[in-house]
């Protein structure tokens, strides 16, 4: 079906400067990456942006780089090059599973990180990965630059602290101490939403994280507080099912969604455990 | 004996060498280089496009329709513009073509607008005001039927008064999606004082009498192509009567061709689905594992009007007590109507619904007799002499046992069987049949005709059959080149235009090759008789043009009874086994399907890759309907209509296929071959749950969600 | 906006958020490129724009701006692929198989089965089963 394009806009900035001050003097623009969310949003409807700021071309959004003892993740990296990146594979090889599972090599080919972040859904892959990575998100306007804990960057359902003149230039990892941990269960094997999708650290402190059991991407402290405490296993499941609240939806129930990350949790213990 | 290759591409055949090999196709290279036309390729000039203005309410009766757009450059159209009858004619005339007060389902079309700007299209807002009904979603407290029947064979109640066990079970199936990837699509053109319709069509008759119904005597010329089809399984056999009739409604109002071309969405929203089923079933058997009475219930729920609910009752009913020998037997049916959009054809129509039931039944009666189910199945599997439910007698060509042999050795099913227990793998089976060409009377009723001409350089076969990927060029003329002792690539295929073409019925059932093909057979034949020797082209330089029309003459063995559903339900049936292995994920429920053994018996393949392609694309149909496809109803509507969200298999979720074709030959069919292209659909289903059964966990309906799994895993704690 | 389109130049107008699936047809004439779903899930509109698969029903045409672009119709009729498709049936009703030959061609020679089933995991078939799209790509 041929979307209504004509009455969308498209702004193109040169460079990130140009971008930085089209989204702060058009306060109805609003950002635009790899697309491959735009005409699926656009297609079922509704009131949504007509105006768009294209940062395709802005190449320094691109790099993934160590300058120091962080790696820094430009925004517009693609799933398929996180995939690829030895750097990525190196200091955070739970965020190149993730990006293998985020869809087909099309979706890979063009999604990226900061689309991921931006677009806010509580069943993102990266997310719960981002989250236990305690990464930082570092955004940009026309007149600051600030980092957001990713632990604070989500404010409700689909909200987050960016601002609408803001636009999230890069992710920045910290040294990760511990065994990483990633499941996604999706409806299918491939090429799928998640039902429940999990990213766990092993580590004297453990960090768990959880998406599509709330209306955010979901951090069990209390979970991991009873597994860094030596409690049993099954004191830290309880913890869990404390924690979430999962919801019946067209993809899956309440009950199963509870369930399994229960069960996801327990793996990701037996998996990680050593001797 | 494993399916044979024919020699590579470019080769020229001995004569009388075709059938039997995998010959070059009849299709060229245009598929694979893009340019093979489908519906939506075709341009016209002065083309407007067409868009379906819905109810929004499953039931009640429309009030009042206010058009809320500035009217300039569009065109309208509402049942008044209807000159015949305002029906999409098929078996029952209840359906209408656009609706006129009362609305019976939640995606009924009301008006039709075309605009040349897409756009302004789309934008166009129109109000309705409903009155709304109470409306009825569950088949079992319908009020109304489409459809009752009673099949009977024997006396149940001295079958059961003999029995040792009682095993009883219900068992259910749910809608499944037909995903073919080209949607549904159709251009309608005005030409010389009549129309022309060009689509993505199984049946071009079909089309051709709806609309002939639709326009009346007013239009006498109205002529329907088949564009290249970009699938079909059924889901184009009844559903573009409707389609075409709006955009044929369109094009005549605004004197210019309409393009009609559903996106995704409304195409899984508004067209015919498979019919969901609830079978319970009731048997008695003796202690050494004879089926002695067998009562089974059949239910399916037709949705809003009767399309083809009555024939999908029919052959289900027919197959539902499975391909074995019972002395006593009571099948009942009813299709009920319900306020969701109408459920259609589909592949294997009606029998995966009670296949499923009755294979997974078979189990559980194995387990209450603490007997193998391998066993069970092979002391009751239909053997030649034996009659089925409708009292027709089993000739040579029934496999029944050949292909639980075949499918038992080929997947190493005994040793797997101990192997796996205990573990988290799990390996089952399933025995099933179809019945090839329509149900008892129908090939009479349709008295199909298909013609072979000859040409300057060789001959033509003018049928109506249709390819949509299963081979049909290609297959006719294998069997029309062997017939004319004649090369095969001398043998060309007519478009299907039903301005040229004789009717040789809908390309369904599983009759195009045995069927069909069996007339041009003839038809070949006698032109050959008639040729005294000359090559076609030969022939045709000296003598001039010459064509032989045949039409489809019955077996003269067949006794049908249409009343008490007694007699040969079928010319003949194929024959399957499949058997599945999976492993289970115990933290998550997820069925992974490691590998998939099909056995069938063809009779013949005429293509051997053709024939497996079908097999193996069949199968993995029958994975998806198993263990992902899950259409979600809310209101009467489908939920997810959106391919992120009904989930078919990817190269990820189908497991390695491993095909065996049995050739034991049907004397009727062209070379021996019986029909094929259902015949995959019917197994892999109750297979996948019987060796989810393997594993411990009792599951009686289909999809196998995940959940469901995992609910099962806590109740066999 | 200028790209470059099976290997020639192409100076199309067209609105730049149209889809690159639409221009490709209709204002490129180039039909061969398929719609199915719309949503990316799919894969019958598979192109490749700098020698990456991407589904061009999501994809803006000003993201394709000085890009390579290269559809089904740039492989000719003669590719290896093409004929392998055909023999082996790894075509049956040919919808997805413009795509499925666009996805293809980026795995380089003799992929292992493994390869061929993640890769193409965003190409949907509904006639094959697969197992003969595996046969025409591994043929030798």
């Amino acid at each position: 079906m041929r979307t209504a394009v004509s009455t969308l806009r498209l702004l193109e900035p040169r460079n990130l400067a140009e971008a930085l001050r089209m989204l702060r003097d058009e306060p109805e623009a609003v950002p635009l990456a790899g697309a491959t969310d735009l005409y699926v949003a656009l297609n079922a409807g509704g009131p949504g942006p007509r105006q768009f700021v294209n940062l395709w071309r802005l190449a320094p959004l691109r790099r993934i780089t160590m300058p120091g003892d962080a790696l820094s993740i430009g925004a517009l990296a693609t799933y398929t090059a996180l995939i690829r990146s030895r750097l990525v594979q190196r200091r955070i090889p739970m965020l190149a599973r993730a990006a293998q599972e985020v869809g087909g090599m099309q979706i890979q080919n063009r999604g990226t990180l900061g689309g991921n972040i931006a677009n806010a859904s509580p069943a993102g892959d990266t997310l719960p990965v981002l989250a236990v990575a305690e990464a930082m998100v570092v955004l940009r306007s026309a007149g600051d630059e600030r980092r957001v804990p990713f632990g604070s960057f989500y404010t409700g359902y689909r909200r987050s602290a960016r601002r609408p003149d803001e636009l999230i230039t890069a992710v920045e990892i910290p040294p990760i101490e511990g065994i990483q941990w990633f499941r996604k269960v999706g409806t299918r094997a491939a090429q799928s939403v998640s039902k429940v999708v999990m990213a766990a650290v092993r580590a004297p402190r453990p960090r768990v994280a959880v998406g599509s059991v709330a209306p955010t991407v979901l951090r069990l402290y209390h979970t991991e507080a009873a597994l860094a405490a030596g409690r049993s296993i099954e004191e830290a499941t309880q913890a869990l099912e404390s924690e979430i609240h999962p919801i019946d939806d067209p993809r899956s129930t309440a009950t199963y969604r509870r369930m399994v990350a229960t069960n996801l949790l327990r793996r990701f213990w037996s998996d990680t455990a050593r001797g | 004996m494993a399916d044979r290759r024919g020699a590579g591409p470019g080769e020229r055949y001995a004569v009388g060498g075709a059938v039997g090999r995998s010959v070059p196709r009849k299709d060229g290279i245009g598929k694979a280089s893009g340019s093979a036309r489908y519906a939506d390729d075709l341009v016209f000039p002065g083309m407007l496009y067409g868009r379906t203005i819905r109810t929004t309410i499953p039931c009640g009766r429309i009030r009042s329709i206010a058009l809320e757009f500035d009217p300039a450059g569009f065109t309208v159209v509402g049942h008044r513009d209807i000159r015949g009858r305002n029906v999409v004619a098929l078996l029952v005339d209840d359906q209408p073509c656009l609706v006129e007060t009362d609305v019976r389902h939640g995606a009924e079309p009301v008006l039709l607008l075309a605009h040349e700007d897409r756009e302004k299209l789309l934008a166009a807002r129109v109000a309705v005001v409903y009155e709304p009904g109470t409306p009825v979603f569950d088949p079992e407290h319908s009020p109304r039927s489409f459809k009752d029947l009673v099949i009977e064979k024997g006396t149940l109640a001295a079958g059961f008064a003999s029995a040792d066990f009682v095993v009883e079970g219900t068992y259910r199936t749910g809608h499944q999606e037909h995903v073919y990837i080209e949607p549904n699509g159709v251009v309608a053109v005005p030409e010389d004082g009549g129309i022309a319709v060009y689509g993505s069509i199984q049946c071009p008759f079909y089309v051709q009498q709806a609309l002939a119904t639709l326009l009346g005597p007013a239009v006498s010329r109205i002529r329907v192509i088949q564009t290249e089809t970009g699938g079909g399984f059924g889901g184009k056999e009844e559903y573009p009567s409707m389609l075409a009739g709006h955009a044929v409604l369109l094009a005549l109002k605004a004197g210019r061709p309409v393009k009609m071309i559903y996106d995704r969405a409304e195409d899984m929203l508004a067209t015919t689905k498979r019919h969901p089923a609830i079978v319970r079933h009731r048997t008695g058997v003796t202690r050494d594992g004879r089926l002695v009475a067998m009562a089974v219930d059949v239910v399916i729920d037709g949705g809003a009007y009767a399309t083809l609910s009555p024939v999908v009752l029919a052959r289900g009913a027919i197959h539902a007590a499975g391909p074995y020998r019972c002395p006593n037997v009571r099948i009942t049916g009813r299709a009920m109507f319900t306020n969701t959009p109408p459920n259609g054809a589909f592949r294997g129509f009606g029998v995966p619904q009670t296949a499923f039931a009755v294979e997974v039944h078979m189990e559980r009666i194995a387990e209450a007799l603490g007997m193998d189910s391998v066993r069970l199945r092979e002391r009751n599997a239909l053997r030649p002499g034996d009659t089925t439910v409708t009292g027709q007698r089993m000739g040579q060509d029934c496999s029944a046992r050949q292909v639980l042999r075949a499918a038992l050795r080929k997947s190493g099913y005994h040793r797997k069987r101990k192997a796996y227990a205990g573990t988290d793998r799990g390996i089952g089976l399933a025995l099933y049949y179809h019945g090839c060409g329509f149900t008892g009377s129908g090939e009479v009723r349709l008295a199909s005709r298909a013609s072979v001409e000859l040409t300057a350089t060789g001959v033509r076969i003018l049928s109506s059959s249709t390819e949509f990927g299963q081979g049909t060029r290609t297959m006719h003329a294998q069997i029309v080149a062997d017939a004319l002792a004649m090369p095969y690539d001398q043998v060309e295929v007519a478009l299907p235009d039903t301005s040229l073409v004789p009717d040789s019925g809908p390309t369904v059932a599983s009759r195009t090759c045995m069927i069909v093909g069996g007339i041009l057979e003839r038809a070949a034949t006698e032109l050959r008789e008639r040729l005294g020797g000359l090559p076609p082209a030969e022939y045709f330089r000296r003598h001039g043009p010459l064509k032989v029309t045949r039409q489809y003459q019955q077996p003269e063995w067949i006794r049908w009874d249409e009343t008490s559903f007694r007699g040969d339900a079928y010319a003949t049936y194929g024959w399957g086994c499949d058997v599945a292995e999976v492993r289970l994920d115990r933290d998550t429920g997820e069925v992974h399907p490691l590998r998939l053994t099909a056995v069938t018996d063809v009779g013949k393949a005429i293509h051997p890759a053709l024939a497996r392609g079908q097999i193996e694309g069949g199968t993995a149909q029958g994975v998806g309907y198993a263990l992902l496809e899950h259409v979600v109803m809310r209101e009467g509507l489908m939920a997810n209509a959106q391919l992120a969200n009904y989930q078919i298999p990817t190269t990820l979720d189908t497991p390695r296929i491993d095909v065996i074709l049995l050739e034991n030959p049907y004397p009727g069919g062209p070379s021996g071959a019986k029909g094929l292209g259902e015949l995959p659909m019917n197994g892999p289903a109750p297979a996948l749950v019987n060796a989810i059964r393997h594993l411990g966990l009792d599951l009686r309906s289909i999809p196998a969600l995940p959940e469901a799994v995992l609910e099962a895993m806590c109740v066999s704690r | 906006m200028r790209f470059t389109l099976n290997g020639n130049p192409a100076d199309v107008a067209a609105h730049p958020m149209a889809r690159l699936l639409d221009v490709l047809r209709e204002e490129c004439g180039l039909t061969g490129t398929k719609e199915g779903c719309g949503e990316g899930e799919c894969g019958a509109c598979t192109v490749l724009v700098d020698g990456e698969a991407v589904c061009s029903c999501l994809i803006p045409l000003a993201h394709v701006e000085g890009a390579e672009v290269t559809t089904i119709e740039g492989l000719g009729a003669a590719h290896p692929l093409q004929r392998a498709f055909m023999d082996e049936v790894g075509a049956q009703c040919g919808i997805c198989t413009p795509g499925m030959i666009m996805a293809a061609v980026t795995l380089g020679t003799r992929p292992s089965l493994a390869t061929i089933r993640t890769r193409l995991a965003g190409n949907l078939c509904r006639c094959t089963g697969y197992e003969a799209i595996y046969r025409a790509i591994r043929r030798p």
